[in-house]
């Protein structure tokens, strides 16, 4: 059972370092497909969703370097 | 015909991936060859690669029996997340927010650590040398299995992936017979910052596909968002550094 958790955590901890990072990724996915649903974005829609994982990114990196530096 | 736009990018970020993670594993094994005798290191690389590519052999082809859109949105969401973590660490280690990876660091306390672990078996099997080759093998190899499987599952094709983790395999084995040391001169985390862009550019654009998203230009979209991550990541690096120069003020 303790190899077994174990290799579940190292399995998550594949794809999940920061939570928040991971979460706010999701969210924006999740978020970004319904409102494909309902909004006619047309030819924006690539580099919306680009956009906003972008600003994710750097946002998450200035936050984790600011936490670092106290 | 091969379609370079989406077969070149897959092989380099197979290639590059594979590379960092290869290093990172030979370092151990060399360290428990050293110490503990090449037997055991062996048996305990050649174990875990067995069970990795079984895994490979398993999960590959049943990928890409699931239909094709359900499998974007998973395994691209899967790899947007894998690649957003080294590429954050990446921006970290380059701003020195946090310390670069040392393979001769690790290697000094691997070999420090296999020497205070008892003595060498002389016959039989020394389990301690097995599994400590095993082991990094295997937590090294998982995540290039998770590449190579990820990108083959999407691109419809194990082959351009399973090239680039073979060519990167064989270049690292070589060095590691040749040397006889570990890899410190790779410049890991510029190759990591590298992979982190390869595959948040094609986690993006397959999570994109998934939501239902038509590309403009299609395939060669992977283009746009690689030189897009580059930027972005990019000047991300500055910013970290200068929250580590700006004194916090005082109290």
């Amino acid at each position: 059972m303790h190899t077994l958790t174990k290799i579940l955590q190292e399995l998550v901890s594949l794809f999940v370092d920061d939570g928040t990072l991971a979460a706010t990724i999701l969210i924006w996915v999740a978020f970004y497909g319904l409102l494909l649903q309902l909004l006619p974005i047309g030819s924006w829609q690539g580099p919306i969703l680009f956009l906003g994982l972008a600003a994710i990114l750097v946002e998450n990196a200035r936050r984790g370097a600011r936490s670092r530096s106290g | 015909m091969i379609d370079w736009v989406h077969t070149g990018p897959s092989i380099i970020a197979a290639f590059l991936a594979s590379l960092v993670e290869f290093v990172e594993a030979l370092t151990v094994v060399l360290a428990v060859g050293i110490v503990r005798g090449w037997r055991p290191a062996l048996t305990g690389a050649c174990l875990a690669s067995g069970v990795l590519l079984a895994l490979i052999v398993v999960f590959g082809p049943m990928l890409q029996a699931i239909p094709l859109n359900l499998v974007e949105l998973v395994v691209g969401a899967l790899l947007l997340l894998f690649g957003m973590r080294w590429l954050r660490k990446a921006i970290l280690r380059s701003a020195g927010v946090i310390p670069l990876h040392d393979e001769e660091a690790v290697f000094e306390s691997e070999t420090r650590s296999l020497r205070q672990s008892g003595p060498v078996a002389v016959s039989g099997w020394d389990a301690t040398a097995i599994a400590a080759s095993f082991k990094i093998v295997m937590l090294e190899g998982i995540e290039v299995v998770f590449i190579v499987v990820a990108i083959g599952a999407t691109s419809g094709s194990l082959v351009p992936p399973a090239i680039g983790a073979g060519i990167a395999l064989v270049a690292v084995v070589l060095l590691g017979v040749v040397l006889h040391r570990p890899l410190a001169v790779i410049p890991e985390n510029v190759l990591k910052f590298a992979v982190g862009v390869l595959l948040c550019a094609f986690g993006t654009f397959w999570t994109g596909e998934g939501i239902g998203i038509a590309w403009p230009g299609e395939d060669w979209s992977i283009l746009a968002l690689i030189a897009g991550f580059l930027v972005a990541a990019g000047s991300a690096v500055p910013i970290c550094r200068t929250r580590l120069i700006i004194p916090s003020p005082a109290k």
